[in-house]
């Protein structure tokens, strides 16, 4: 499957296979933006190491790498927001040294980031010229603001309203004006740092061709991502990085996702898991017209019915921002639904604190490991005992039992194969994997009826995702049911024996895994209903 | 493919639910419930001890002398009515699920209608039959500069991202160190050694406000930490400054800034009251607009308001978070100078010890109030002016309470059990600037 | 440090250049972890650099002065008892605020605390219903209505920030305003009368009874038993900071409140209590200062600046109850020998507040004395707490 530029205006559909048609090579371009041994050190890592690197006019370069790879500190290096220890950037030829992003913005250089850096109070108009600001005097030009976003949006078809709170928009719309951001400083090198990870499939082929339009104009591109079938659809050259170096360049016409797979894993890797077929039992976790509304009141989960079975995973599908966050928490405990039913095991859990919840037998892995899962600070020994410490062995009559917790912190790091110095460290000093490992420990190592997982392994590196998702499939095997909530379809597909796609707070459809594909889950997460159901 | 302009998420199903009508966890009823039954409770009674009151008529006078306006009323039907009207504010209160918008506004109505209920029940009782209704709001004013001065000063700060504390004792420093100034080059009345003087408790105050900077932003020491360290160091040097100079050298002689009249203004017949005042309370509203034109319609206002709220976006667009936020601080100082210079050059003309009194904390109260906007944060302060300014009147009035008058003290602490009910109300809904706190670490 | 190996000699016993490396290495290696040790001593030496340039500026001689100021406080038997006896309040008021520190709450509210406190354990002590009870239950009584005192007016910043989000820094400090007031008119108030001695010349509560007063820890010294109270507590309050699971509560809350809501704690309660036990040892800490030196009664302005000191003293020690004993013993004594340093070196006693204030910014800006002094700065998150609501945000 491969994408031609400007070739077969129509042939930009990323579901379907469109036939390769072979163009006469285009000629070698320019370099706009080359980087050449960048170093970059961090204590205790270094996160770049002698990466070089190079941009050609009106192309598409992909940087391609598992989390923590050094990707993104490579574009930021590059953006000015990190100074490299060693090399040097040049830009159309010339060396550049960027002090801070103001410099980078000065040669020329936008960058979109993974995460928004939005204002969500401000209006559009208002992050749009923030920092270059359009004045008549001392006093903003707001007029003048408003004219000129309107005119950019319209030239490269990003249409969005000037004077909107930037916060109430949806996610496309505000990768729109992060797009704004850079075309109004007139950047002709864009850096796009993860853009399709939170839009739908269909969202992707719109975010395409406004990328092919600024391609057309002359505009370069580095982009990275982790998903391999983009890469293939739409890259020009394609670079891997692992471990800080560049592990290889890989040619967009012959190569696979198995093989940019393993440049970036260094080694063979396999798809998937191996996984029997459910054999599900009771009804554990039951919802009948859940409703939860988040912190501004807005309705978020609304009249939701779901069922998990035990030995079964229910993976939740959709975009995020669909309520999936406001569900989870509800089923926590964490939040307080506003109305309907929740039953775990029998039992009405509908406004049950988090710890009443975890005493039925609920474990839970927060979305957001370092704030809500671990106390960074603490020693690993204390974090595998949080939700726990009041229990036998652990404490005795309102004192703690050290003894008891240390064992039982060296048993689960060395079952759960978390790699740490010792027990007495504090869980900040972690990787990201490792950190994950010790709640995954932490809660599976219980007596379990019901397991809530939340974005299991965001921001991990492939080993830990085999792992993890190995224990996941062992829980549920053995008779454990799984609620799993993933914003990566893949991840959804390859653990999932029931998939849920939730669109704007309720479910579009339940569909069985052997009946679900990529396409047709991609339909119902853009709100495209397969059924015809009143609501 | 959908081309969103701005749609909220969920918009056209659910209605949105306010948090006010939540219903509350111990006791089933919502916040506006239960504060409704209280007004209902307490109005009745009103009614009912107020049809005891003499029935003599007290004046409430709208300006000085014989042919200023004035309303005369009878207590004995006045206070009932009021107390009546209170407690139909607390049965709209009550009845919040049916007539969801006028719950609020009735109890704030409510509220308002306590200031002349009590103040007919005391001039009923007192020996003196009338008081001048216009003074007391001159007065709020007049008492509300510093809270407001000192509320601007936590606006700018807050709006870039520091927690400042320490607003007291910036403007404790202010009236000290201004006054000293004062004292030691020229105690000629009025005249520019005042107005110098009041140069020099703004300077004061910026230095402070540096220090709280330098604390904050570059060592990132806990801002709340700063700011008690900053109030002690306040404390700390006055008073030095107060045994080690003001006392030995006699300085003070109740010298102070001359009252001005605004031509034109202060004649007219009834607020003309308000147009006559000292420099730093005049000064107050023209600073209002200013600030409110510079944070809201500036290129650097702008600036300074993304890096309170995502100051590593504002990295990301190039703006020097550090400076913008040193800049923001240190103008917060200077207000909060000039709000200390109010005390010692305007007011009394000399210097006691703590003279701030509170002021400065008041200040940030009025400020969560305001939701961190100028003019709101002003209707904040004078709200606090005004507590201060009745209790001051009750007092003078002579208020009774079953025959014992009402101590002094209780009627001091009014501000302060204002500011706290203020804030327990205030701030569910009030939102501070998102990275207001957190100290930043420039990307390297 | 370490010497080179002197020319043409075998290093003995193998000690070789790579040695010497590792030997220096590992003392630097021990210089920064005492760092907790050594970064509060460094902060105190600043601090008395920076006094000493005040004092220059005022035209004294800072060796006179720092002089006068240690003979003040230690010069001799009889003072140092004053200086320790002077700490005790001090010690107490700390551990109040560290308390409440390890939770994530600033408690400025200790000032009103200990009044509150003082004067309910006033009340009972010159109650006539009581008037016969003997001293082994009356001193109890007198402890525990203080306790009550105190933590009922830390309960409702507790309350009002659990339930409403209200700031407790401004509430506290509100009350603490409105605790002076009441308290001055309680004691001094005549119509009615409430709790004012009318024999007395100054304004001020009759004495505590003797059976409900505080006895001497030695008899006849001037040793009250408030000192080893106030270690007592100490050791409590350390005791149940780390090992007990109400202090795991509270040091989770008090660093990550989000993941301690996660674990199953209550947030809210956790607050509450946690308020609830700062103000109890507040309120009793108010008793001790009540019964300090041969009077048993609460004037109004007794407790001035115990509570604020409480809170520079608990930032000092870094919220740590044992480390609060020192830091208040430094407050102590430089209060205690500040009138002595008055008198010889013809110096304000409010200097020392300067070099109070001093302290409290060198030991809060640790980064500043590991900066000059070259230790490294803290790994990981350091362990010390961070505050509930970095902001003014509500807690859910």
């Amino acid at each position: 499957m491969r994408w031609r530029r400007g070739l077969r205006p129509g042939a930009t559909r990323m579901l379907e296979d469109p036939p390769v048609v072979e163009a006469a090579p285009a000629a070698r371009r320019p370099v706009v933006l080359e980087a050449r041994g960048i170093t970059k050190r961090f204590p205790g890592v270094v996160a770049n190491d002698g990466i070089d690197f190079a941009l050609r006019e009106g192309e598409i370069h992909c940087l391609l790498g598992e989390n923590g790879a050094g990707k993104s500190t490579l574009v930021n290096v590059v953006f000015g927001l990190y100074e490299a220890d060693e090399g040097e950037l040049l830009v159309r030829g010339e060396p550049a040294r960027f002090r801070s992003s103001a410099d980078a913005i000065a040669a020329g250089i936008g960058m979109v980031h993974q995460h928004f850096q939005l204002i969500p109070v401000l209006t559009v108009w208002e992050n749009v010229v923030l920092g270059a600001e359009l004045t008549r005097g001392p006093l903003l030009d707001r007029a003048a603001a408003r004219e000129r976003v309107a005119e950019l949006s319209e030239r490269y078809g990003l249409a969005v309203d000037p004077d909107a709170r930037t916060g109430d928009l949806s996610v496309g719309a505000q990768q729109r004006v992060e797009l704004l951001k850079a075309l109004y400083r007139e950047a002709d090198i864009l850096i796009l740092d993860e853009p399709t990870a939170v839009l739908t499939p269909q969202e992707v082929d719109g975010f395409f061709e406004v990328v092919r339009s600024l391609l057309d104009r002359g505009i370069s591109i580095v982009f990275i991502t982790h998903k391999l079938r983009e890469v293939l659809a739409v890259a020009d050259e394609i670079t891997v990085l692992r471990g800080g170096r560049v592990a290889g360049a890989a040619d967009p016409a012959t190569a696979t996702q198995a093989s940019l797979a393993g440049l970036m894993v260094g080694r063979e890797v396999v798809f998937g898991v191996d996984k029997s077929p459910a054999s599900p039992g009771e009804v554990v976790l039951a919802t009948e017209g859940l409703t939860v509304t988040d912190e501004r009141g807005v309705a978020m989960v609304r009249g939701l019915d779901l069922e998990v079975r035990a030995g079964e995973i229910l993976g939740i599908a959709g975009v995020e921002g669909n309520g999936q966050r406001e569900l989870v928490e509800a089923l926590t405990g964490i939040r307080q639904p506003l109305s309907g039913r929740i039953t775990i095991s029998g039992r009405d859990m509908t406004r049950a604190t988090p710890r009443r919840i975890a005493d039925a037998g609920v474990g839970h892995v927060p979305e957001d490991r370092g704030k809500d899962g671990l106390v960074a600070s603490y020693p690993l020994d204390d974090n595998l005992v949080l939700n726990g410490y009041h229990r036998q062995p652990f404490s005795r009559r309102f004192v703690m039992r050290r003894g008891p917790i240390r064992e039982h912190a060296e048993r689960l790091i060395a079952d759960y194969d978390v790699r740490t110095p010792s027990a007495a460290v504090p869980a900040g000093t972690l990787s990201g994997g490792n950190q994950q490992k010790l709640v995954i420990a932490r809660e599976l190592s219980r007596d379990l009826d019901l397991l809530v997982v939340a974005q299991p392994t965001r921001g991990l590196d492939v080993g830990s995702i085999e792992f993890i998702h190995r224990q996941l499939v062992a829980k549920r095997d053995a008779g454990v049911a799984v609620l799993l909530v993933s914003a990566e379809l893949d991840e959804i597909l390859n653990l999932a024996d029931r998939i849920g796609v939730l669109y704007r707070g309720r479910f579009a459809d339940v569909v069985d895994r052997t009946e679900a594909t990529r396409e047709s889950l991609g339909l119902l997460m853009a709100g495209a209903r397969t059924t015809e159901e009143v609501a | 493919m959908a081309q969103d302009t701005a749609p909220p998420r969920a918009e056209e199903h659910e209605p949105e639910v306010a948090v006010d009508t939540a219903r509350g966890g111990l006791t089933g009823l919502s916040r506006l419930e239960i504060i409704g039954g209280l007004y209902l409770l307490v109005g009745v009674a009103l009614a009912w001890l107020g049809v005891g009151l003499p029935a003599d008529a007290i004046a409430l006078q709208f300006g000085v002398g014989e042919i200023a306006p004035s309303l005369d009323l009878n207590p004995a039907v006045s206070v009932p009515v009021l107390a009546g009207l209170i407690a139909a504010s607390g049965l709209v209160g009550i009845l919040d699920r049916r007539l969801p918008r006028l719950a609020v506004p009735a109890l704030v109505a409510g509220t308002v209608l306590v200031v002349p209920l009590v103040l007919i029940a005391t001039l009923s009782q007192s020996g003196v039959p009338q008081t001048n209704v216009i003074t007391l709001l001159g007065e709020s004013l007049r008492l509300a500069t510093p809270i407001a001065l000192g509320a601007l000063a936590g606006l700018f700060c807050e709006r870039a991202g520091i927690i400042n504390i320490g607003i007291e004792g910036m403007m404790l420093a202010g009236a000290g160190i201004g006054f000293v100034f004062y004292g030691l080059v020229g105690q000629a009345a009025g005249g520019w050694p005042l107005y110098a003087a009041v140069v020099v408790a703004v300077a004061t105050g910026a230095m402070m406000a540096a220090l709280h900077a330098l604390m904050t932003i570059t060592f990132r020491v806990d801002q709340i930490v700063s700011g008690v360290a900053i109030n002690l160091l306040a404390i700390g040097i006055t008073s030095f400054l107060r045994r080690q100079v003001i006392i030995p050298e006699g300085l003070g002689g109740g010298v102070t800034l001359p009252t001005i009249d605004l031509p034109g203004l202060s004649s007219l017949p009834v607020l003309g009251q308000l147009f006559t005042g000292r420099p730093i309370f005049l000064s107050m509203f023209v600073i209002f607009v200013l600030v409110q034109v510079t944070l809201f319609r500036s290129a650097w206002g702008l600036r300074v308001r993304s890096v309170g709220e995502n100051a590593h976006a504002s990295e990301t667009l190039g703006i020097d978070v550090v400076k913008t936020r040193y800049q923001a601080v240190i103008i917060g100082g200077m207000l909060a100078g000039l709000g200390g210079a109010w005390f010692s050059l305007e007011t009394v003309g000399t210097f006691d010890d703590v003279m701030t009194n509170g002021k400065g904390f008041i200040a940030l109260a009025a400020l969560i109030f305001g939701k961190w906007r100028p003019w709101p944060a002003f209707g904040g302060a004078v709200l606090f002016g005004f507590s201060e300014a009745f209790g001051a009147r009750l007092q003078l009035l002579g208020a009774e309470v079953a025959g014992y008058p009402i101590p002094a003290q209780f009627l001091q602490s009014l501000p302060f059990v204002v500011t706290i009910i203020v804030l327990a109300g205030a701030i569910g809904r009030a939102v501070p600037p998102a990275n207001v706190g957190k100290p930043y670490e420039r990307s390297r | 440090m370490s010497q080179a190996p002197r020319q043409g000699e075998q290093p003995p016993e193998g000690r070789g250049p790579a040695d010497e490396r590792r030997g220096a290495a590992a003392l630097l290696e021990t210089y920064h972890r005492l760092a907790p040790v050594t970064v509060p001593l460094y902060a105190l030496l600043l601090a008395l650099l920076v006094g000493a340039g005040v004092m220059l500026i005022a035209g004294a001689n800072p060796f006179e002065a720092y002089g006068a100021l240690f003979a003040g406080a230690f010069g001799n038997p009889e003072r140092l008892v004053r200086t320790l006896v002077r700490s005790t309040p001090y010690v107490v008021a700390g551990i109040a605020v560290a308390l409440a520190y390890r939770a994530g709450l600033f408690n400025i509210g200790v000032e009103g605390q200990l009044l509150i406190g003082g004067l309910t354990g006033v009340w009972v002590g010159t109650m006539s219903a009581l008037a016969g009870t003997p001293a082994v239950l009356y001193v109890p009584l007198v402890l525990l209505a203080g306790a009550l005192g105190g933590a009922l007016w830390a309960g409702i910043p507790g309350v009002l920030k659990a339930r409403t989000g209200a700031h407790e820094v401004i509430v506290t400090i509100m009350l603490n305003a409105i605790a002076l007031r009441m308290v001055d008119w309680v004691v001094t108030s005549r119509e009615p009368k409430i709790l004012l001695d009318p024999d007395a010349s100054t304004p001020r509560t009759p004495d505590i009874v003797p059976a409900g007063q505080l006895p001497d820890l030695v008899p006849g010294t001037a040793i009250p038993v408030g000192l080893l109270l106030a270690v007592a507590i100490a050791a409590g309050a350390w005791y149940l900071v780390s090992r007990s699971t109400l202090g795991f509560q509270i040091r989770t809350v008090g660093t990550n409140p989000s993941a301690a809501r996660y674990a199953g704690m209550s947030v809210p309660r956790i607050i509450i209590v946690s308020m609830l036990i700062s103000g109890a040892v507040a309120g009793i800490g108010g008793i001790i200062a009540v019964n300090a030196g041969d009077s048993a009664h609460l004037t109004p302005g007794l407790l001035r600046n115990v509570g604020f000191d409480g809170i520079a003293i608990a930032l000092i020690a870094r919220g740590n109850p044992l480390a609060v004993i020192p830091a208040a013993l430094l407050w102590g004594s430089l209060l205690s020998g500040a009138p002595l340093m008055q008198v010889q070196a013809d110096l304000s006693i409010d200097l020392v507040r300067v070099v109070q204030a001093s302290v409290i910014l060198f030991v809060a800006g640790d980064m500043i004395v590991r900066t000059l002094f070259r230790i490294r700065p803290e790994r990981g998150a350091g362990g010390s707490p961070t505050p509930a609501a970095t902001g003014w945000g509500a807690q859910t």
